[in-house]
């Protein structure tokens, strides 16, 4: 490691895998948002959260390639499929809730839990049905171009993708805490029987949350495939794991929480891969970069388990 | 209650019994003047290979079909070669009991299978009962390394291919600083031991050995880290679903390295996918370019004929393995894998891929291997390493 | 209702003595029977559906009795397979009797289920269901890279050439002829799963109607109650989780003689989805029921690829679907489907169907979250 402290490109590289762990960290944060948001109002963790996020990235590519041919201009083709992306999975969303979660409120825990599995299992099967097996390249609608700022390289994609984090995390906090929908989704948090009470229908709370998660995995779906520029059915699966992992060292339930933790994540596994060679020695290497993952959900966990912000404790009361 | 559970997994069981009796054809007759030789293939048929398992499947039938057609003639009676393929879902565990099954029917010989986990575990089988095995795409150096006398291979394994890309990598290009990327996959963590291997041998420097998975599609931590090192090659041991997006993260982060690959590398998906940044990439492939060999375009235009579809990968390898396997029972004068395995080990044949002859290990002798590079959005061939090259 | 095996298995009237003579006598002649009519490849089938019930007779333990969803549970088996494998193989040209391996290969993973069960004992359900499936992607990472710097595990080529299991001279991995009788390779191993099956049974059987199953039970249901009854609910799931990896890992051991090679591909995240398929699919809890769920979920995969291809080519003229992966569909179908409508499983015991599923009129106790049921 000392070898590289005292040349210039030492600190250029560790900018870039700051800027690689940011990124990266926006993209777990996305999907964390989705699934903090149900568990904030629900209390159920929806397991099947990752693959809508597949869904959408696939709906999106469906949609592209079909207006490719169009002439219009790539904009409004990219808008176009973002809506019927976020339409699919606004059904979908709500279609797994009313069939998978809805039945089972009273059942003990284990139930919806292993129906999530389930879904889960039954969407990534209908993708590859659907969309095989083979990896798709998402076209570069999104402007690519490099920029470089003191040696690192960042992509104009990349900057949308944090950008486009931070405002969703806004718009969730807005919408929940300033708006009459956001005061009723408190209140079915808060204690479901009582909301009803008070006249608030908490089915159809639970529909929208749904449909709101879905509609921010939709977006998440877009953006992860234009980062990376190639679609698969098993993306959200190992994606899903990663952002729980960051929505639960943020503090599941919590909407910052979220973002925090998704940025973590992202630097941790960035410089944990990058640098965890040079120091062990050679000892430990990037082949470890998922394990990380893994040992800081499970640190989280055990030492703090309602994670940097949460207010909700992950334990059972 | 209690009783009607016992009788649904009866019913399970005779349904299986059903569908097992269904799938098992009765044999052409074994009359005094006709031989039947059944050649066992298994291959990945479902599943995320089943293209490629497909593909195995296409060239061993066209053997087959091409062998009857010659009307050949072993130990005085007229042959008739069957084709007994099974599905190994490329799983270790489904591979022996498809191994067992083709024990079962007595097959006398078997080609398979296309992977290595595969193909090892279910070689034990085969070495047990005396049953000839030959892979037509299992590289994995472990696979002839157990010692069993039944088990060949007709493509040139990890360390041959390993071998021959570090020295390319070394001395045709002159690379002095390599970083390597291997996928943890069997094949990808076996060939990247033998490059590295071979490249040192052969005076170059690695200066970063880095990792990934084979689910992975983020590779700029790795990527970054290489940077550091600026390497003059980067070599990444992995399938070309996860080359693709890693050549274009390299690219994008200004890394202006040259890109090399295995025979992972060589599909027309890797060009169609990466597009420009998959310019200029080395790739592998074990064997002779099919249009340099004798026969060898001319297999190709009757595979696609026959199929309706190109070659994907490793169909022309089948089609060898079987041919060699039939000369061996010719030489031999039987059919019976005990009499005709001796001559399988010390054949020489001239195959589409390439000559073949195998060592004491039952690997291919000599392993030709040929160089190909992305110009202009298409594979050429640069030049065919090994000894053993095309002897036309 | 309460199930057929636990009737056999206490003997306490008289037909049940002669269903039990014909069971023993079916369990003694299948393989043979199989073989005749089948073929040696399908006997082959019943020694993995033999394995494959004493995962799930483990896994049983863990989310049955005890309640806590495991979805990292082969890492387990992974730990049996792997030791078995190192101390009989080449790789450290070490060769260890197996009545030694298969025991220690118990050992490990217990204590590796105490490992996990530790620190995640607080966790509330979903957590735990995340964790240990962190849990089990970890061991298989680590088995899958500890090639380097010191070769231990050979890394994804996997370990191969391991002893089959032997006394002596004899082995079960050759032919041998006894009583008159040719018993292959594959008939020895049915054999030897079979009594170690039902040695697992029979361990299942006590446990869950001792005080031990009782207490887990009770955790399962209420975990504060339980606590408040003086049950150390501490030590109490970590015994679910150490009994559930030791079946799993002397399974383990048992699969790596019978393969004769491991290699990290076996033990992924699906391993550990299906055997929790067979436990939930069958029916939680109940030892009758999860027996049946392991037997239709090994079967089903065979009977798919000879049914559902020709059926779609008869039906369309071609395969539409392909066979594998209509099996993980079905699975994750059956998954919801049965928690949906028949949560206890295909055979339910008693106990299980009372709890899961929900009895109208019944009002539900103030809850934390929508979800969050006290129950």
């Amino acid at each position: 490691m000392c070898r590289f402290l005292f040349t210039g490109s030492f600190l250029e590289i560790l900018l870039q895998q700051i800027i690689n762990g940011l990124v990266q960290g926006s993209v777990y944060a996305l999907v964390a948002l989705g699934y903090t948001m149900v568990y904030g109002i629900l209390g159920l963790i929806n397991f099947a959260h990752g693959e809508v996020v597949m869904i959408g990235a696939m709906v999106a590519l469906s949609v592209l390639m079909l207006l490719a041919g169009s002439g219009l201009p790539p904009l409004l083709v990219l808008l176009v499929s973002l809506m019927v992306a976020m339409a699919v999975c606004m059904a979908l969303g709500y279609g797994i809730e009313r069939i998978a979660y809805r039945p089972l409120r009273n059942a003990p825990r284990l139930a919806p839990l292993i129906t999530a599995i389930g879904v889960s299992i039954v969407l990534q099967n209908l993708a590859m049905m659907f969309w095989g097996r083979e990896y798709h390249a998402f076209p570069p609608l999104l402007p690519n171009n490099p920029h470089i700022f003191f040696g690192a390289i960042i992509t104009e994609v990349q900057i949308i993708i944090v950008l486009v984090a931070l405002a969703m995390m806004g718009g969730l906090l807005l919408l929940v805490q300033r708006t009459r929908l956001g005061r009723a989704m408190r209140a079915v948090a808060e204690n479901p029987s009582a909301a009803a009470l008070m006249g608030v229908d908490i089915n159809r709370v639970i529909s929208i949350t749904f449909m709101l998660g879905s509609a921010l995995a939709a977006v998440a779906g877009l953006m992860v495939s234009a980062n990376y520029g190639i679609v698969h059915y098993y993306m959200g699966a190992i994606l899903g794991l990663k952002a729980f992992t960051a929505a639960v060292l943020g503090g599941i339930g919590n909407m910052r929480g979220a973002m925090l933790g998704g940025l973590l994540l992202g630097l941790i596994e960035s410089l944990g891969a990058g640098y965890i060679g040079d120091l062990t020695g050679g000892f430990l290497g990037s082949h470890y970069q998922d394990a990380i993952a893994f040992f800081v959900l499970i640190a989280v966990l055990v030492f703090r388990p309602s994670g940097l912000l949460g207010e909700r404790v992950a334990e059972r009361s | 209650m209690t009783h009607t559970q016992p009788s649904l997994l009866l019913a399970a069981l005779f349904a299986a019994t059903l569908t097992a009796c269904g799938e098992s054809e009765i044999p052409a007759a074994n009359s005094a003047d006709m031989l039947l030789v059944k050649i066992g293939a298994a291959a990945p048929l479902t599943g995320p290979q089943a293209h490629v398992g497909k593909d195995n499947e296409n060239g061993t039938r066209m053997a087959i079909e091409e062998a009857n057609a010659r009307g050949l003639v072993i130990g005085g009676k007229k042959v008739h070669f069957e084709l007994l393929s099974e599905d190994d879902q490329a799983d270790p565990k489904t591979a022996t009991i498809v191994a067992q099954k083709l024990v079962d029917a007595k097959v006398n010989g078997v080609i398979g299978h296309l992977n290595s986990g595969a193909s090892i575990p279910a070689s034990r089988i085969y070495s047990d009962n005396g049953i000839a095995q030959i892979s037509p795409s299992a590289t994995a150096v472990f696979y002839t390394a157990q010692g069993f006398k039944t088990a060949f291979r007709v493509m040139a394994n990890d360390g041959q291919q390993g071998k021959v890309l570090g020295e390319f990598a070394a001395n045709n290009l002159a690379a002095k600083k390599i970083a390597v990327i291997d996928d943890r996959s069997a094949y990808g963590q076996g060939l990247a031991d033998e490059f590295i291997k071979s490249a040192q041998a052969s005076g170059a420097l690695i200066v970063a050995r880095e990792y990934t998975n084979d689910k992975a599609v983020n590779f700029s931590a790795v990527l970054t880290a290489i940077k550091g090192k600026q390497p003059d090659l980067v070599f990444f041991a992995g399938m070309d679903p996860h080359g693709v997006p890693l050549v274009k993260q390299l690219r994008a982060l200004g890394l202006n390295a040259k890109f090399m690959m295995g025979d992972g590398g060589y599909t027309p998906k890797l060009i169609e996918l990466a597009g420009a940044a998959a310019e200029g990439t080395y790739a592998s492939l074990p064997g002779v370019p099919l249009e340099q060999m004798p026969g060898g375009r001319d297999f190709s235009q009757r595979y696609e004929a026959k199929y309706k579809q190109p070659i994907q990968l490793y169909a022309p390898y089948c089609y060898d393995a079987v041919n060699v396997m039939i000369a061996a029972m010719q030489k031999a004068d039987s059919a019976d894998p005990a009499q005709y395995l001796p001559e399988l080990a010390k054949i020489e044949y001239n195959g589409v891929t390439a000559k073949i002859s195998f060592d004491e290990k039952g690997d291919l002798k000599g392993g030709a291997i040929t160089l190909y590079q992305v110009q202009q959005g298409k594979w050429q061939p640069l030049q065919t390493l090994g000894a053993a090259t095309a002897a036309p | 209702m309460r199930n057929a095996l636990n009737n056999l298995l206490h003997l306490n009237k008289r037909n049940a003595w002669v269903a039990f003579a014909a069971l023993a006598i079916v369990l003694l002649l299948l393989p043979f029977a199989t073989d005749a009519l089948l073929g040696r490849g399908w006997v082959r089938i019943l020694d993995f559906a033999l394995l494959y019930i004493m995962l799930a007779l483990g896994l049983n333990i863990v989310v049955g009795y005890a309640g806590l969803l495991d979805l990292g549970y082969v890492a387990f088996f992974a730990v049996g397979a792997y030791t078995y494998a190192l101390l009989g193989s080449p790789q450290f040209g070490l060769h260890f009797p197996f009545w030694i391996t298969l025991p220690l290969g118990a050992l490990l993973a217990c204590l590796f289920g105490v490992l996990l069960g530790a620190p995640t004992l607080r966790l509330r359900g979903d957590y735990l269901a995340i964790v240990t499936l962190g849990f089990g992607e970890i061991i298989r990472i680590f088995l899958n890279n500890l090639d380097a710097p010191v070769n231990i595990t050979n890394g994804p080529q996997g370990i191969g050439m391991i002893d089959p299991i032997h006394v002596g001279e004899f082995s079960l991995g050759r032919t041998h002829e006894l009583f008159g009788l040719t018993f292959p390779a594959v008939h020895l191993y049915y054999y030897l799963f079979l009594c170690l099956t039902l040695l697992l049974i029979f361990i299942s059987q006590r446990l869950q109607y001792s005080r031990i199953g009782r207490a887990w039970m009770a955790i399962r249901e209420d975990e504060v109650a339980a606590e408040a009854m003086g049950i150390n609910t501490r030590n109490i799931k970590l015994l679910a989780f150490a009994m559930g990896a030791s079946f799993a890992g002397l399974a383990g051991g048992l699969f790596a003689g019978f393969q004769g090679f491991v290699s990290p591909e076996s033990f992924g995240l699906t391993e550990s989805i299906m055997i929790l398929c067979m436990v939930v699919l069958g029916g939680m809890g109940n030892i009758g029921g999860v027996v049946l769920g392991a037997v239709l979920l090994v079967l089903l995969p065979e009977a798919l690829r000879h049914g559902a291809g020709p059926v779609q080519q008869a039906l369309f003229g071609k395969t539409l679907v392909d066979p594998e992966s209509l099996r993980m569909l079905l699975f994750g179908l059956a998954l919801i489907l049965v928690m949906l409508w028949r949560p206890a499983g295909l055979w339910p015991s008693a106990q299980r169907r009372r709890e899961l599923v929900a009895e109208d009129g019944v009002v539900q106790q103030e809850q934390d979250t929508v979800y969050d049921s006290s129950k």
